[in-house]
């Protein structure tokens, strides 16, 4: 290593003056597109999270399809294939996954120090650090989205017409900024990235089973149908499911027979629109508070 | 002309630890302050504090005359913070973490390119740059923070223990660049507890000590008020204690020696205080022939800071900093770094 350090003058070679102030719109974008950027960066040196992001799904529609290829015929609806069912469930599912992760390099960032690098800096808000964070996984859900997709319809699920997919994308988008959000809000509020890791895999699986990923409502006692019915992600998956399986469909549509009653194909967009409200002013106190 | 630092009555509490208890100081423009005190004597948290990562319990933060407090994002654009761990970002190159730092200081694209060029230049990172940072020994990472702590060209760079595991090169590389940086009117604020370092380094020290400043001044002040000279003898190589024990007896009753110490950590070795230019050297080695004592070796000396932090805390550096491994707990340290 060589321990000459050039000795030319630091000051005289640039203009001395403090910088012209821009808008704090402009800044906070600029912050925001080199904070994503750092993760695309990541991403492509370190391709493994997008590559296993797109085999797990896969995987998980072949094997499961398999799983339930002998389920009695009509459990699914009339002439509806097990694949065809679950195709809903892994977007959902992976979508879900994903953003749940959101957290995991937030808080590395804060236990290796590199957060401090951002606070020490005059960031326009430090929303930026979140933003960052959302868009990245965003653009990462909606890729692996349309590769399930893609999978699906070479496995014999079909497609959704046009407008269909553009509502797949637009459930896709609520879900993943929800969790998102509330991922991130735990990266702030936990100690480390073993107690982050941790409330993930608890919540991870038990949601997946708790939901109607794998199997119809009418598949489950009734006391799980509650619980599947309260969870968020069902909300997600059966309007997806329904475009899927009806071209006709709109927002009147009947997507989900719950216990306690029929929920429309627009209602469940707005409990999903309420999940991602709620989780986005949960995590507000906490950011705040570190963001002090 | 206004200080380019001033602190006031510093308070920092974590839970039931008194991480800083009073801590006032002022750093004048183009001065190299060092902050001298061993680990967990509260310089991190003063720093941290500066540098806006922590809100202090009390106290005023003035930087180039905007108040931390009242407007941290102000003073953070005239601040620059190159913490003890270096967090760099392994898989980026060195270029695009002072990209990101440029666009984080909003840095316009062609004024970022050029500081870029030339914090690169100035550091000597030609050859690393376009590297994985990933791939970066020590020296190198410290060198690339350094760079990526002046992108933005600071008013006062504060560094946080800026040597510690650096090998004896890195190390005088960035003494002298520290020193170049002063020279061109940069202040600089750092933290040590190296004595040698702020020694060399600081034009201005405070000593701190569980939390309280217990002196401030030049170095060469804090030694002439500690006052007389250190004379450090060894009889032989390693001494019995009898013989170092009827040493001491004998030089104690010399008119200019005023204190003897046996350190038992250094073969019995005698630490002497004598009166400052006085003939103390000789008297002593007239006295120890007088005796028949042998001298394996004689050293005068004036006192060093440690001396100086000695005399305010009746311990030396390093047993401070014995004492401070043992009280540290991981909760507390895991508390003050995270946010």
């Amino acid at each position: 290593m060589s321990t000459t350090i050039t000795p030319s003058n630091l000051k005289s070679t640039i203009t001395d003056s403090k910088l012209a102030p821009a808008s704090p719109l402009s800044e906070f974008w600029q912050e925001t597109s080199a904070l994503t950027r750092r993760l695309f960066i990541q991403l492509q040196r370190r391709p493994s999270t997008l590559i296993a992001g797109i085999i797990q799904p896969l995987m998980w529609l072949i094997l499961f399809g398999a799983l339930f290829q002998n389920a009695p015929q009509g459990l699914f609806g009339s002439d509806v294939s097990y694949g065809q069912f679950l195709g809903a469930g892994v977007i959902v599912f992976t979508a879900f996954g994903g953003a749940l992760n959101a957290g995991l390099p937030v808080m590395f960032d804060r236990e290796f120090g590199f957060l401090n690098r951002l606070l020490v800096a005059p960031l326009a808000s430090r929303y930026s650090i979140v933003l960052a964070s959302a868009i990245f996984i965003t653009v990462m859900s909606l890729i692996q989205t349309t590769a399930i997709i893609a999978m699906g319809a070479a496995l014999g699920s079909g497609l959704p017409n046009l407008p269909g997919l553009f509502l797949v994308g637009a459930i896709v988008l609520l879900l993943v900024v929800a969790v998102t959000a509330l991922s991130l809000g735990l990266a702030f509020s936990l100690t480390g990235h073993i107690e982050l890791i941790a409330v993930i895999f608890v919540t991870n699986l038990p949601l997946l089973f708790a939901s109607t990923a794998l199997v119809p409502l009418s598949f489950m006692p009734t006391w799980l149908q509650w619980v599947a019915t309260l969870n968020p992600l069902s909300y997600a998956i059966e309007p997806i499911r329904y475009v899927y399986l009806h071209s006709d469909w709109s927002l009147s549509s009947i997507v989900l027979q719950a216990p306690w009653g029929s929920v429309s194909l627009g209602s469940a967009l707005l409990v999903l629109l309420g999940f991602a409200a709620v989780a986005l002013l949960s995590i507000q106190p906490r950011l705040r508070k570190a963001f002090a | 002309m206004a200080p380019a630092v001033t602190i006031e009555k510093l308070q920092k509490r974590y839970g039931s630890v008194e991480a800083v208890k009073d801590v006032s100081l002022q750093i004048e423009p183009g001065e190299i302050f060092g902050l001298l005190g061993p680990n967990g004597a509260g310089k991190t948290t003063t720093l941290r504090c500066l540098c806006t990562l922590t809100e202090p319990d009390a106290g005023k933060i003035i930087v180039s005359e905007i108040s931390v407090l009242e407007d941290p994002r102000s003073a953070r654009q005239h601040l620059g913070y190159v913490a003890q761990e270096v967090a760099i970002d392994k898989v980026l190159t060195g270029r695009e973490l002072l990209q990101l730092q440029a666009a984080l200081y909003h840095l316009p694209k062609p004024l970022a390119q050029e500081r870029i060029n030339l914090v690169i230049q100035r550091l000597g990172l030609e050859s690393y740059i376009d590297k994985k940072s990933g791939t970066y020994s020590g020296g190198i990472r410290k060198r690339l923070d350094l760079a990526a702590g002046l992108l933005h060209q600071p008013d006062v760079l504060v560094l946080d223990e800026p040597t510690v595991g650096l090998d004896i090169e890195s190390r005088v590389a960035v003494w002298n660049f520290l020193r170049q940086i002063r020279d061109e009117g940069t202040t600089v604020l750092l933290t040590s507890h190296y004595l040698e370092e702020v020694d060399a380094l600081a034009d201005r020290v405070a000593i701190i000590d569980q939390g309280v400043v217990i002196a401030a001044g030049t170095p060469s002040e804090l030694k002439d008020q500690v006052g007389g000279d250190r004379i450090t003898l060894r009889i032989r190589e390693f001494s019995p204690l009898d013989e170092a024990e009827r040493a001491k007896q004998l030089l104690e009753s010399l008119p200019t020696v005023q204190e003897v110490i046996i350190n038992n950590a250094q073969g019995n070795s005698l630490n002497l205080v004598v009166q400052p230019q006085s003939d103390a050297l000789m008297t002593v080695q007239q006295a120890l022939q007088a005796a028949g004592l042998p001298t394996f070796g004689i050293a005068q000396s004036r006192p060093s800071l440690d001396d100086v932090y000695l005399a305010a805390t009746g311990r030396t550096l390093l047993d401070a900093e014995i004492a401070a491994a043992g009280s540290r707990d991981e909760k507390t340290e895991r508390k003050k770094s995270m946010r």
